[in-house]
């Protein structure tokens, strides 16, 4: 079969007296007309050619040396998620590239623009088990919304145009372009990059119907108790402002998801917490009363809806997405809105009629007043001896005023951080959502400080998924990345742990996790730490964090055996949550 | 909702990769791919899957979806067999000698409406065209005489209230957004829309 690459004939900049390039020359003339300005990645022989070329690049194009090739995706996904660009990401062959899957598989669930480069032996060698041989794009072909294997110089200006496009366009997603070393070596006329803008079997935005629209208005008008619930859509479609002008016209009690949080600041009048498993109280109950529910650039993952058989059955379902394989793959909708939601909200915004529910968003006050007595008081203002995770987060957020970018790993830390966590600002919550990632948090930490570069960045982790890609601290030490490590130590799998207990018989099976002095780790690698346990620390040593000059390590031991509450277990409706 | 055949017919380009992008989109819901052809299609250029599943339709939608959202793909139909016209090819090779001895093979191949391919000493092959239980029952027939070797081929199909894919194309051509995702079988009348 031949290959085909579309790509519109618009010149964005020609470049005559770049007649003779090589393919690893014209790999990173695409990265700078597409206005990259970070790579993470790390160097092997099938990419050398590529880190070749780099090397008389360095002042235009900002290389950050990872320590493994997860910590560089990982990284990549930080980057493009505070910054709201595509992370770019380098890596050799076979174990390299192979290394970047659980990245790509992350940023492939969670929607997040990526452009992945890998190596490839020579094309003559393809398919004879050469030295770091791995098929590359059949392995990544389930974890990416495109890939493509280049074996000819000539093709890389269009492809990575190409690549760039997709990976950015309609709903954004990871991209993997494989380049043989021979295409990297080739010398080939170039003759300017252009920037793709339309391939024709791609449709990466769907016209929006006006009729559609009119028609989820005219429900929403009639709703009496109608519930809006948002996702990263809003985020990923840079609307929140429009989303905001939204809710606040409707007067509609409104709950995000896990990947949606941040894009409305966390104490906003109509916002009423977090959905889903370890959500808040009564935007699960009330998804079971709601009668018109309104879902915005969400996937109505399995963590959000609980038992699917008894989801929101009573609510007639208004789904607004960009993507279209969305729309009824999970709950069915009396009306779809397809389109980028920067352009829908504005439409249904205009149709709305101005109100307010008093006595339905009184309801969610109702429920929260009794998770606040159940869970929330608890967590937050402990009797205990033991520190709690949620009074942790409650001084990080007294002492960063929900200014800070929040970076969760995955576990009972996440959704400890991300119910408490206070935000101010859109993009600030960066958490492996979709796959659940353990060890994402500190790479992608790294790439969020290169994306928000003037922001506090915190990652949060447990003393578990620290250990799974703590090597970065290295990236950390040699690239002097201003990272703030909260470990919160609770010498435990806690979340598998948690599960143990409840639902398997207090059969600790493997939980018990021992760990190595953290803040002895930190200093071998020139990170300076503290470790914690008392009550009395908390504060300072929060503050010390957070002033202290470059990176630093806090670990903070807490109560072993603690667990996040509400919960809705699994195979439960999310109407059953249960407080304790 | 039960399970029945759909044929899912995907117009894509033709690029290096993406059958097994296709594959693994029923492969990763554990659904078996009962037939499987590509070819060319009515348009230059465009190439044409034509996929036999057993499912529900609900599954089958969704599948088409997902199917219609890889980036090389133009479009996903999905059919029940009343909306399509759909032939197999298969081919049966036998003993000359046996057949030439036992068999009237003129009545033989007008009864199936087989033909012979190739007539040699040692075999015959004979090749018929048509739907499953028409090539079956040439197997039946032809086994008590020592059938040496069967095959089939996969589905191919025309869906009886496709128009083609001509005018379908000059839409993808133009410039975004396009009407073409937004059919949409809740506000607008099914019958009238091509499918999905």
């Amino acid at each position: 079969m031949s290959s085909t690459i579309e790509v519109a004939p618009k010149k964005i900049e020609a470049q005559p007296n770049l007649t003779s390039l090589s393919g690893s020359q014209a790999v990173l003339e695409a990265f700078l007309a597409e206005g990259v300005d970070t790579i993470f990645g790390y160097p092997g022989g099938a990419i050398m050619p590529i880190y070749d070329a780099l090397y008389d690049y360095q002042t235009k194009l900002k290389h950050i040396l990872v320590r493994h090739e997860q910590g560089g995706i990982h990284a990549a996904q930080g980057y493009a998620r505070t910054s709201g660009r595509t992370g770019v990401v380098f890596a050799t062959s076979g174990p390299g590239a192979t290394n970047l899957v659980t990245g790509l598989a992350d940023a492939m669930i969670d929607s997040t623009p990526l452009v992945a480069i890998t190596g490839q032996v020579f094309a003559h060698l393809l398919g004879t088990d050469a030295f770091q041989e791995t098929d590359v794009i059949n392995i990544t072909t389930p974890v990416t919304k495109w890939n493509y294997q280049v074996t000819d110089a000539t093709e890389i200006p269009a492809v990575l145009a190409k690549a760039f496009y997709i990976a950015k366009s309609g709903r954004p997603g990871p991209v993997l372009i494989d380049i043989t070393k021979n295409a990297q070596l080739q010398k080939f006329d170039y003759s300017g990059y252009e920037k793709c803008n339309h391939i024709r079997s791609y449709r990466p935005k769907p016209l929006v119907r006006k009729e559609y629209v009119a028609e989820a208005a005219k429900m929403i008008n009639e709703a009496q108790q109608p519930f809006v619930i948002f996702g990263q859509g809003v985020i990923l479609g840079k609307a929140e402002n429009e989303f905001r002008k939204f809710i606040e016209k409707a007067g509609i009690p409104t709950a995000w998801t896990i990947m949606g949080e941040s894009a409305l600041p966390t104490d906003h009048p109509l916002g009423v917490g977090m959905l889903g498993m370890h959500g808040n109280y009564g935007p699960n109950v009330l998804t079971n009363e709601c009668d018109v529910l309104i879902a915005v650039g969400m996937r109505f993952d399995d963590r959000v809806t609980g038992r699917l058989d008894k989801y929101a059955k009573q609510a007639k379902v208004i789904h607004l997405d960009i993507d279209p394989s969305e729309i009824d793959k999970n709950v069915k909708s009396a009306v779809p809105v397809w389109g980028d939601c920067k352009e829908t909200l504005p439409l249904l915004t205009e149709l709305v009629e101005q109100k307010v529910y008093p006595q339905w968003l009184q309801r969610f006050r109702d429920y929260q007043a009794q998770e606040e007595e159940a869970c929330i008081n608890p967590e937050l203002n402990p009797t205990t001896d033991e520190l709690t995770m949620g009074e942790v987060i409650k001084v990080l957020n007294e002492l960063t005023g929900g200014d800070a970018v929040v970076v969760t790993d995955v576990g009972q830390h996440q959704m400890v951080a991300c119910r408490y966590a206070k935000f101010n600002k859109t993009r600030s919550n960066v958490t492996s959502g979709g796959l659940g990632t353990m060890g994402f948090a500190l790479p992608a930490a790294i790439g969020a400080k290169f994306g928000a570069p003037e922001r506090t960045v915190v990652a949060i982790i447990g003393d578990g998924g620290f250990q799974m890609t703590l090597q970065e601290l290295g990236t950390i030490m040699q690239s002097e990345v201003d990272v703030k490590i909260l470990i919160l130590n609770n010498r435990f799998l806690g979340m598998v742990r948690q599960w143990q207990q409840l639902f398997h018989d207090k059969r600790y099976s493997f939980v018990d996790i021992t760990s190595p002095d953290f803040v002895q780790v930190a200093k071998g690698y020139g990170i300076a730490g503290n470790s914690i346990s008392d009550r009395k620390d908390l504060q300072a040593s929060v503050q010390q964090m957070l002033e202290h000059k470059g990176s630093f390590l806090l670990e903070v031991m807490v109560g072993k055996e603690n667990n996040v509450f509400p919960m809705v277990p699994q195979g439960a409706s999310v109407s059953e949550i249960r407080l304790k | 909702m039960s399970k029945q055949e759909f044929t899912v017919t995907v117009y894509t380009e033709n690029q290096i990769g993406l059958l097994n992008r296709i594959a693994i989109m029923f492969s990763r819901r554990k659904i078996n791919i009962e037939s499987l052809n590509t070819s060319p299609s009515e348009v230059e250029g465009i190439h044409r899957f034509t996929i036999v599943i057993n499912e529900t339709e609900d599954v089958v939608r969704k599948l088409a979806r997902q199917i219609e959202k890889q980036v090389e793909v133009l479009k996903a139909y999905f059919n029940t067999n009343e909306e399509i016209v759909w032939q197999e090819l298969a081919m049966y090779k036998v003993p000359t000698d046996t057949i030439a001895e036992k068999v009237k093979v003129e009545r033989l191949l007008r009864e199936h409406g087989a033909r012979a391919v190739v007539i040699r000493k040692d075999y015959t092959v004979f090749e018929t065209t048509g739907q499953r239980e028409e090539t079956d029952k040439l197997i039946s027939v032809l086994e008590p005489y020592g059938l040496i070797e069967f095959v089939r081929s996969a589905r191919v199909a025309i869906i009886k209230a496709s128009s083609g894919f001509h005018e379908k194309l000059k839409e993808f051509e133009e410039a975004e957004p396009s009407e073409v995702v937004v059919e949409n079988e809740f506000l607008d009348k099914q019958d009238e829309v091509f499918t999905m």
